[in-house]
């Protein structure tokens, strides 16, 4: 392998009750690139994407077989400490959901419960974190109001800052420009773009233009199956499958 | 006119005439409460305890009642709010989605839900002999929480369940603890209903003569402790009807009207409060 990685998959298997939602997958993922994740909706996008940090647990009759190792570690180990490797990743969703309490409390929430207490740093930490996710200057004289008032885009930027705030290695997005407005959503693309110098960010989209816009490296999924990986360009300029081909071209969808 | 434009007609009138007769039987009792009641209030009611002969018509009031109410409806209240409060958060966000004890305990619920308040009262009777207990506030306490905690529990548990799990996958995704996510993010979003549920309870308590009848007992004092009988508003107006004078009998409307009051300020009290701690509830 010519990169280190810090997510590496191996034969992993994701059944919902009968359905096999992800089958034998196996692939390294590349650090500090932005890693797409792209192929039609109900493929297995999401639930790969939730396969890295364990949110699958949460699925009703899920059952998981294979590795997910984060730093060498398998997270489906019954001994792995789930919450550690929550820790090293950060997560938008389609839709943001600001938690219940004021913007200010959103980013200090995860250095909260990892056991930081000082006001200055906290400050510090909230002022840093919305910057990086440029915010800040939106929000600076109404940090203490509930993060609820705000529009939907700064919404998804505070949830970008909040996830930033337990000082991540990598970022999972999960169709994140979905539910914005153009400007937004222009906003988070440009965020990723500088973030990416010190983050690995894999990102699932179901729109071809923005995969192209922003990732290095392509994961293509069809029903489940991993058809093809690799550096993005090499992929949208040269598919080596046909399934990939015709995706790119818009046949199927 | 053609028939779908009469059929909509028809259905809009049948629902209107069905919301006029809940409004008018809810109009109706509480005039009657009012005009028959108004009169017969004065001030002794609501500051004394009966003097001798109060049921016969002479001096006195109910103090004994409303206070007793209040400490039983507020303790078992409390009581089951420390009891549903882990009951739901373990349903919802402990237990594997779909297991068969989560399907089986709400079932449970909504089958104590509907069980007559009066079998909650013998039971809690049956119980109280078993151990050597009197008609005691604390007998009716645990009668009366009993009765609410099923409805206490599907009320909280029916907020909690309409809540977005991405809430959850957000609040784990940081590393939070289930018991960080419960505390911090699960009970603060649904502070409003579960102060919703607090109140339904409180007013099903309070209203309820069935269940108290055999375990709080009843008593011309204020209870002092809780190994004492306690008098209820639901059996003071019960004893009052019963009597054969009128004004006696009045008395009993005045008391429902202050049962009526005292769930009226309950009501208004936790709006307020719903509205001053809810600011950061996310819609």
């Amino acid at each position: 392998m010519g990169f280190e990685t810090h997510i590496s998959v191996q034969d992993l298997n994701v059944f919902y009750r009968k359905e096999h939602a992800l089958k034998n997958i196996t692939i390294d993922i590349p650090d500090r690139k932005v890693i797409a994740i792209i192929g039609p909706s109900g493929c297995g996008k999401t639930t790969l994407l939730k396969s890295f940090n364990r949110l699958t647990d949460s699925i009703e009759g899920v059952k998981v077989s294979g590795k997910v190792l984060v730093d060498g570690e398998n997270i489906f180990d019954p001994g792995a400490e789930v919450t550690h490797i929550r820790k090293k990743m950060g997560l938008l969703s389609q839709n943001p959901y600001p938690l219940p309490m004021s913007i200010y409390d959103n980013v200090a929430y995860g250095p909260r419960i990892h056991g930081l207490k000082d006001k200055k740093v906290l400050d510090r930490i909230v002022e840093h974190y919305l910057k990086v996710s440029s915010l800040w200057e939106e929000v600076k004289d109404r940090l203490h109001s509930p993060a609820s008032r705000i529009s939907v885009g700064q919404q998804q930027r505070l949830c970008l800052a909040r996830g930033l705030a337990v000082e991540p290695d990598i970022i999972l997005a999960d169709e994140p420009t979905s539910a914005l407005d153009p400007m937004s959503s222009q906003r988070i693309e440009a965020s990723f773009l500088r973030l990416k110098e010190e983050y690995t960010i894999i990102i699932v989209t179901h729109i071809l233009r923005q995969a192209k816009r922003l990732a290095d490296y392509l994961v293509f999924l069809y029903c489940g199956e991993l058809i093809e990986h690799g550096p993005a360009e090499e992929i949208f300029r040269n598919p080596k499958e046909k399934m990939t081909k015709e995706y790119i071209k818009g046949v199927i969808s | 006119m053609d028939r779908r434009k009469i059929e909509e007609g028809v259905f809009k009138g049948l629902m209107i005439i069905s919301m006029l007769v809940i409004l008018s039987s809810l109009v109706l009792i509480l005039a009657v409460v009012i005009i028959k009641g108004l009169p017969a209030m004065n001030l002794a009611m609501i500051t004394q305890t009966p003097k001798g002969g109060y049921y016969l018509g002479k001096e006195g009031g109910i103090l004994n009642a409303i206070v007793g109410s209040v400490y039983l409806a507020g303790g078992a209240t409390l009581l089951s709010v420390l009891i549903s409060l882990p009951v739901v958060l373990y349903l919802n966000v402990y237990a594997k989605k779909g297991a068969h004890l989560v399907t089986f305990t709400r079932f449970s619920l909504d089958v104590l839900w509907g069980v007559p308040s009066i079998v909650y009262g013998a039971f809690g009777f049956t119980i109280m002999l078993f151990f050597g207990l009197r008609a005691s506030l604390l007998g009716g306490i645990i009668a009366v929480s009993l009765l609410v905690l099923p409805i206490m529990c599907r009320a909280m548990d029916e907020v909690i369940r309409m809540m977005p799990k991405e809430l959850l996958e957000a609040s784990y995704s940081l590393g939070a603890t289930r018991l960080e996510t419960a505390l911090k993010v699960v009970i603060r979003q649904a502070l409003p209903g579960i102060l919703t549920a607090v109140l339904i309870a409180f007013g099903r308590g309070i209203g309820d003569a069935a269940s108290v009848i055999f375990t709080a007992g009843f008593s011309d004092s204020i209870p002092y402790s809780l190994f004492r009988p306690a008098a209820t508003l639901p059996l003071a107006i019960f004893f009052q009807l019963g009597t054969p004078f009128p004004e006696v009998q009045d008395r009993a409307y005045a008391s429902a009207f202050i049962l009526t009051v005292i769930i009226l300020i309950i009501s208004v009290v936790s709006r307020i409060l719903t509205r001053r701690f809810t600011r950061h509830v996310v819609r």
